[in-house]
């Protein structure tokens, strides 16, 4: 449990405390889409593209599945969630390479512009634990994803998209 | 106590070098590689531990294979070695084409492939460097230094590369393995005095002829004998002129 002080004094405080944060470091991620003005697209990373398939199915569930890859799909300036986006998600698994088809699959982001696709656990391959993640339609500009995890234990790795119209 | 001693010395080489490559042998993530990956693997842990038989033969520290033949040994290791790269190298290539490419090219994500590939090409480039020396006829020293500068680049690259991997090595053994590497590397240049053509001769002059006399057991690893017994008991002549 969170020692969460319910007296008036500990409210006020806390309520200063989160105002003053919001103040010197900026509104939290997770309140800010309706306000990022100037949101700048994300950059492809080195190696993103490797081992990519075109054209990989929209799945339910890459293999067995055991391991999470969530993450969000913006628009660059305004922010706004983006839906219906085509993300593909690959990775060096317990049930394959990245270079074998089986370990590709791909999912569509919801009406809030949020993608969830279940998949095999990610094992460290080529020194370091990672996944891949790739937007490759027509409407916006492709970015390719590497994103590197934090332990090699973890159950889930998280990418966040944020696309220029092409 | 002197056999103690070599045992001792015999002991920790046998056994960074036995228990890195049991630790990589039985390590959970060979369960989700196929044979060329862990063919692959297995060949870059062999070779660092190659890289920490190398200065002890040329040294000719370890017990029983002293400079004539640690060296002749070193020569085999080298190639050894070599082949070793060649495999790693390989065999990560058929594993994942881009991923080699781009390490490679020193345009890959990860930091640890431009150490591996730089150590690599430093290793060939010393291995090539032993190979045209006596066609080349290269002045023993300058032939030293050139070898020697290489190898501190292949010792520093591999470490790095191997310490900064996830992969199938134990991260203790690994850790040992890496220090001892540095250390006997570190001691052999040293005590070989691999920078000679850098310092004035006169003065090398003067610590040759003050410290042959106190440590005769050592001539072994004097320059001159030593360069002599690589060159197979022939000083060249430019060694003669020099």
């Amino acid at each position: 449990m969170l020692p969460i002080s319910t007296t008036r004094r500990g409210l006020l405080a806390a309520g200063a405390a989160f105002g003053a944060t919001m103040l010197t470091q900026g509104v939290p991620a997770i309140i800010k889409p309706a306000q990022a003005q100037g949101l700048a697209p994300t950059p492809s990373m080195r190696g993103g593209a490797n081992n990519y398939r075109p054209g990989a199915p929209l799945v339910q569930r890459i293999g067995n599945g055991g391991f999470w890859m969530s993450g969000t799909v913006r628009r660059a300036v305004d922010g706004a969630p983006l839906s219906g986006i085509r993300i593909q998600i690959w990775a060096h698994t317990t049930e394959g390479y990245e270079t074998d088809p089986h370990s590709h699959g791909a999912t569509l982001t919801d009406a809030n512009g949020v993608f969830r696709l279940e998949m095999p656990q990610i094992i460290p391959a080529f020194g370091q634990a990672h996944g891949h993640l790739a937007y490759d339609d027509d409407a916006f500009q492709a970015v390719f994803l590497r994103p590197v995890m934090q332990s090699s234990r973890d159950k889930r790795l998280t990418a966040d998209f944020v696309l220029q119209p092409a | 106590m002197r056999w103690m001693k070599a045992a001792l010395l015999w002991a920790v080489v046998a056994g960074a070098i036995g228990v890195s490559l049991a630790v990589a042998a039985t390590s959970p993530l060979l369960a989700w590689r196929g044979p060329v990956y862990v063919v692959a693997g297995f060949a870059g842990v062999l070779a660092l531990a190659l890289v920490l038989l190398q200065p002890l033969l040329a040294a000719g520290y370890l017990p029983g294979l002293p400079v004539p033949r640690g060296r002749r040994l070193h020569r085999w290791v080298g190639a050894a070695l070599v082949a070793a790269i060649i495999i790693h190298v390989a065999g990560l290539w058929f594993t994942s084409p881009p991923d080699v490419v781009d390490a490679l090219l020193f345009d890959s994500p990860t930091p640890f492939s431009v150490w591996g590939v730089v150590a690599m090409w430093a290793a060939f480039a010393a291995a090539l460097l032993a190979a045209l020396r006596r066609p080349l006829r290269i002045r023993p020293r300058l032939w030293r230094l050139g070898h020697s500068g290489l190898v501190v680049l292949v010792v520093l690259g591999g470490v790095v590369h191997a310490l900064l991997i996830e992969g199938t090595m134990g991260s203790v053994s690994k850790l040992v393995l890496c220090a001892l590497v540095v250390a006997a590397t570190a001691v052999a240049l040293i005590d070989l005095r691999s920078w000679m053509v850098l310092t004035r001769r006169k003065q090398d002059r003067r610590l040759w002829s003050s410290r042959l006399p106190a440590s005769p057991q050592r001539t072994e690893g004097h320059p001159a004998t030593a360069s002599a017994a690589c060159a197979g008991a022939k000083v060249p002549d430019d060694e003669r002129s020099a």
